[in-house]
């Protein structure tokens, strides 16, 4: 191949600068930020050292987005916010505004839009969201239908600032769990073992480092029909998927095996209590797209517990921890089965080796 | 011939409500005409019916990447192509955003125009690694969307057994919390090592989260195999007429309640005349008492970051969380960032080296004890590593003697 038909070599930027992107007043006071306070929900006000102010308005948004909506944003940040915008970890769009009298016309403009306005402060911000039926290679679900179902419910817990602290929501389509730990969690979770077509095991996997992958070393070479497959000792199988991305033809979804766990507790800040992980709340609820209405109806129960008994700034897991598990359980009307006695890795630490009792 | 949608009575239903709809937006670039992608969206919209019909996803992975790179592209092949022939290809190109995810609409305007010629049109914003993912390519229009991306000035993100994107919060940018210049070092460390996400030759992922405070907006602590929090050591400052301010609006039980009595160290308590007694020596660095009074307090001024390593998701041992491995880093001087950059490079250099294949860091620390990481990596102990000494009685101690000698010799070295 001559040089000419090479294709063009990459200008290896890396993480691009951003400040050129910047609003000019967020660039202008870079680091020298004296307070902030909240004129009302979705909007964020803050002071400058040197007396510049700005006022963020936030709005929730499809995260998967056509070009459309992301034209009609710009449209909205040339028109408010000096062409420049932002998005927050959670894919809410902000705009950054010069003049508290622009805020009103622009969250007018949003909402005429299809934007909710909201996601500050103690209120429920966007879940945080993955690839699911869209794009993923082994989605148990469909992260977006599920995160729009949910949202759509608890639409007015995004524009209104009535809960007790944040409330960070997460999804994820399969065990991996990419979509993080959360307040309330909404898992895949299988229950059954993998379904094993032999026919393919030999050609697709490396049957090694599928053996390696099972975390509790179910899986042993085996041969099956005279052909090099696997095979899962189902009695110690724990159902978790993990051979099934290295090993496609060990399918772990099904309809009597995908199903949907809730989790709650899980907490990122370091605020009061040290950062947690979520704990195991329900499981086997059905898969039922394309709105989940058990899922749905879980998730609600611990949202309006939590808003009605949590106290100013507690977060869940830290209104859990006050009144109990088993008043938790008493108060959402959900199941405390053996299953939620853990028997993994330092399971130990999570038993109650006292006499402090919540009756 | 226009060709023909598919009906989607079950995604149709996601349609309604009040939050904005994704199926809304798939529409409306499978039935924009004009547009290359139209007839690609179409089937996406066809297959995605299909998944919501029988529940399992219809995508297989595969190998497609742009010259000189060796990640970044996920390749997604539909197992029902003969159905959905348009979107037979529906590759993702992961692309780094400006740090902090901040955009001029001009840039914004580029990418969807650059999109709407080579792929689908949509665009999610972003990943929960933090990229820009294109979503929706075939193979051949892979290397041409890449260019004209990487024209604009935006480049490749991680993917597979790699360095991946990273992430910082608003930080100094909009945030009186911050503690340290995050984009600053976010793009110091990535840019620094930006090989190994290009070029992908770890044991596994190896992904970098920069948080400004303790409040950790970037979830670094959970999913970041280093964590890199702000934080300060002197004393938090105080405005007292503020706090007095703050008790007369809120009045003093509310105060009490979710102030006093809510801090993790009993470091506070009200003075009789409602001005703040702080312990500054007890006080962990929580935030709780700087969000609720962001007036009145304020991070101290001596500020640098912890440094914890080894967050991870499930995979396969279950979700880990971060643990301390510098307590304070300073982070004010060129040569402060050099230390720090320097660190990074060798906790990297560590990984390749030294952890088995599929192994995140925090798996390999487990492995071989944090002990023995430690001294890999010529970290002194701390006592802010463990929650409290070991409580088994099973280690043998007999050369305690010089460990503690180097304990004095150190406290000695950095005493101010």
């Amino acid at each position: 191949m001559s040089n000419a038909e090479l294709p063009r070599r990459a200008d290896e930027h890396g993480v691009p600068d951003p400040f050129p992107q910047m609003h000019p007043t967020l660039k202008a006071n870079y680091g020298d930020w004296a307070w902030h306070d909240r004129p009302r929900p979705g909007v964020l006000h803050h002071m400058a050292h040197s007396g510049d102010e700005i006022w963020t308005v936030r709005a929730g948004t499809q995260r998967q987005m056509d070009l459309g909506t992301i034209r009609k944003l710009c449209e909205l940040a040339d028109k408010y916010a000096d062409g420049h915008m932002r998005f927050t970890t959670r894919s809410n769009a902000e705009f950054m505004c010069t003049a508290a009298d622009k805020t009103g016309p622009l969250i007018e403009e949003l909402n005429a839009a299809g934007f909710p306005v909201g996601g500050t402060g103690n209120s429920l911000s966007m879940i945080s969201h993955t690839q699911g039926w869209l794009h993923c290679d082994i989605p148990g679900t469909d992260a977006s239908g599920v995160v729009k179902s949910l949202m759509d419910e608890l639409h007015h817990e995004f524009t209104h600032e009535e809960m007790p602290n944040r409330v960070r929501m997460t999804t994820s389509c399969c065990q991996i769990n990419c979509g993080g730990q959360g307040d309330i969690a909404i898992n895949v979770q299988y229950t059954k073992p993998p379904k094993i077509n032999h026919d393919l095991v030999a050609n697709v996997c490396e049957r090694p480092s599928v053996v390696a992958r099972c975390p509790v070393a179910a899986i042993r070479p085996a041969v099956v029909n005279g052909k090099p497959s696997l095979e899962v000792d189902e009695k110690k199988c724990i159902c978790c998927g993990a051979c099934y991305p290295p090993c496609p033809p060990m399918q772990i979804n099904g309809p009597d095996s995908t199903k949907i766990a809730v989790w709650v507790g899980g907490k990122h800040s370091n605020a009061r209590s040290k950062p947690t992980f979520h704990k195991l709340v329900a499981a086997n609820l059905p898969n039922n797209a394309p709105r989940w209405p058990e899922v749905a109806d879980v998730v609600k129960r611990i949202f309006y517990a939590y808003k009605e008994d949590g106290r100013a700034w507690e977060r869940m897991g830290e209104w859990i921890e006050r009144i109990g598990w088993a008043r938790f359980f008493e108060m959402t009307d959900l199941a405390f089965t053996k299953h939620q006695i853990d028997d993994w890795r330092g399971a130990r630490n999570s038993l109650n080796a006292s006499a402090h009792l919540h009756f | 011939m226009t060709k023909k949608t598919h009906d989607t009575p079950l995604l149709d239903e996601l349609k309604s409500g009040p939050w904005p709809s994704f199926v809304e937006g798939l529409e409306r670039l499978a039935t924009d005409e004009e547009k290359p992608g139209a007839d690609m969206m179409k089937d996406l919209l066809g297959q995605l019916e299909h998944s919501y019909e029988e529940r399992r996803g219809f995508w297989k992975g595969g190998t497609v990447s742009v010259f000189g790179y060796g990640g970044g592209v996920i390749p997604r092949f539909s197992e029902v192509a003969e159905d959905y022939p348009e979107s037979s290809e529906f590759h993702t190109l992961r692309i780094i955003p400006p740090a902090g995810m901040h955009y001029s609409t001009k840039l914004l305007r580029d990418m969807c125009d650059i999109w709407e010629e080579h792929g689908s049109g949509l665009i999610a914003l972003h990943g929960q690694s933090g990229d820009i993912m294109f979503q929706g390519c075939t193979s051949d229009n892979v290397q041409p969307a890449f260019d004209a991306l990487n024209k604009i000035g935006l480049d490749m993100g991680g993917a597979g057994p790699a360095l991946r994107t990273s992430m910082n919060c608003v930080g100094s940018a909009r945030c009186e919390q911050s503690c340290y210049d995050e984009v600053r070092t976010h793009r110091m460390i990535i840019n620094g090592l930006l090989d190994e996400m290009h070029r992908p030759a770890l044991p596994y992922k190896f992904k970098f989260k920069f948080s400004g405070c303790p409040n950790d907006c970037v979830n670094a602590i959970h999913r970041a195999d280093m964590a890199v929090i702000g934080t300060w050591r002197d004393d938090m400052q105080v405005d007292q007429e503020r706090v007095k301010e703050h008790v007369t609006k809120v009045g003093r039980k509310q105060m009490i309640d979710t102030v006093i009595a809510m801090c993790p160290t009993r470091a506070l308590s009200l003075h009789d005349d409602d001005t703040l007694d702080i312990d500054n020596k007890s006080c962990v660095r929580c935030m709780h008492c700087i969000n609720v009074m962001p007036k009145a307090l304020s991070p101290g001024k001596d500020r640098g970051v912890t440094i914890l390593m080894g967050g991870k998701r499930s995979l396969k041992i279950g979700d880990q969380m971060g643990t301390v491995i510098h307590p304070f880093l300073k982070l004010e001087t060129d040569e402060d960032y050099e230390t720090l950059m320097e660190f990074a490079e060798d906790c990297v250099d560590f990984f390749a080296e030294n952890a088995l294949e599929h192994e995140r860091i925090g798996e390999t620390i487990d492995r071989i004890g944090l002990a023995n990481f430690l001294d890999a990596l010529d970290v002194p102990v701390d006592p802010n590593m463990v929650n409290h000494p070991r409580t088994s009685s099973y280690v043998r101690t007999d050369d305690w003697d010089v460990e503690a000698a180097k304990w004095f010799e150190h406290k000695k070295a950095t005493a101010k």
